[in-house]
């Protein structure tokens, strides 16, 4: 019964994990970003959402996959490296390697400006995620307490 | 809650460009010395920033491997006045090219500067994930 009721947020609250997942690996490619020989990571939202979530799970999960698939500028040029899927909590969904755009020669391959437009992305993303999980609470609220 | 470790991952690179930021105001400070303690002129400073990992999950933050010393030879400039000139007149400068310097300042600048837009991001997205549910 009461796994009913929060049935309808669980996918929402796996994004706000992986939301948050991204963020670190972005954080990580920044920090980076002068270091000789790093290897910019870039994560896979739509592939570690559908992983976390167990496939398709009706409408819920198609709906979210079709919106992180459309937020996928640049997923085109992923190289498929340790995408296993598997549980939510981190071990799964393995980050990959970005594609570079314009090699460097110190063997670095952070493109910052696509780092600071993805963190900026995934920012608002995530205040997006956590208004709906708000909102659902709220509407849950409203209808445990009767008006 | 993983992105707590942003911070670590952030802060590790704004500790690693700070400190090239202190090489490089030792470098342009000494741009023009001429002999240490040592007798020898002050050699340009570099610093070797590496990939170190933060916190349990993996984080990829910096650190700063090591500080080298530039080998190039100093600049020779003919002084035979100077208490420092060598038998044929030539007084050893510094190493250090300012140009060089200054574009080294200007990009630790910028990336000191996006580390603490990153931070200040992850400080935002937590703040409001604590106001969840008012």
């Amino acid at each position: 019964m009461l796994d009913k009721l929060t049935s309808s947020m669980d996918l929402h609250t796996q994004a706000l994990v992986l939301r948050s997942e991204r963020q670190r690996v972005i954080a990580g490619n920044i920090a980076n970003a002068d270091t000789p020989g790093y290897a910019a990571r870039e994560s896979h939202f739509a592939d570690a959402l559908r992983a976390a979530s167990g496939g398709s799970e009706g409408t819920f999960a198609t709906g979210g996959l079709a919106a992180g698939a459309a937020s996928g500028a640049g997923h085109a040029r992923h190289i498929a490296l340790g995408r296993a899927g598997g549980a939510l909590a981190g071990a799964g969904s393995e980050p990959g390697y970005a594609v570079q755009t314009q090699p460097r020669l110190d063997g670095n391959s952070v493109d910052l400006d696509r780092e600071r437009a993805a963190f900026a992305d995934n920012a608002v993303r995530y205040e997006a995620t956590l208004r709906f999980i708000n909102g659902q609470g709220k509407t849950l609220l409203s209808a445990i307490t009767g008006q | 809650m993983s992105m707590f470790s942003v911070f670590g991952i952030s802060g590790s690179a704004v500790s690693a460009q700070s400190q090239r930021l202190n090489v490089v105001a030792s470098n342009l400070a000494n741009a023009d010395a001429v002999a240490g303690p040592d007798g020898q002129p002050y050699k340009a400073r570099q610093v070797v920033f590496q990939t170190t990992p933060v916190g349990a999950e993996g984080g990829a933050g910096v650190r700063v491997d090591a500080v080298t010393e530039s080998q190039t030879p100093g600049r020779k400039v003919h002084e035979p006045a100077h208490p420092m000139a060598d038998a044929q007149g030539y007084v050893t400068h510094s190493n250090v090219n300012a140009v060089e310097e200054m574009v080294n300042m200007i990009s630790a600048s910028r990336a000191y500067q996006n580390n603490i837009e990153v931070m200040n991001t992850a400080k935002n997205l937590l703040l409001k994930t604590l106001q969840l549910g008012n």
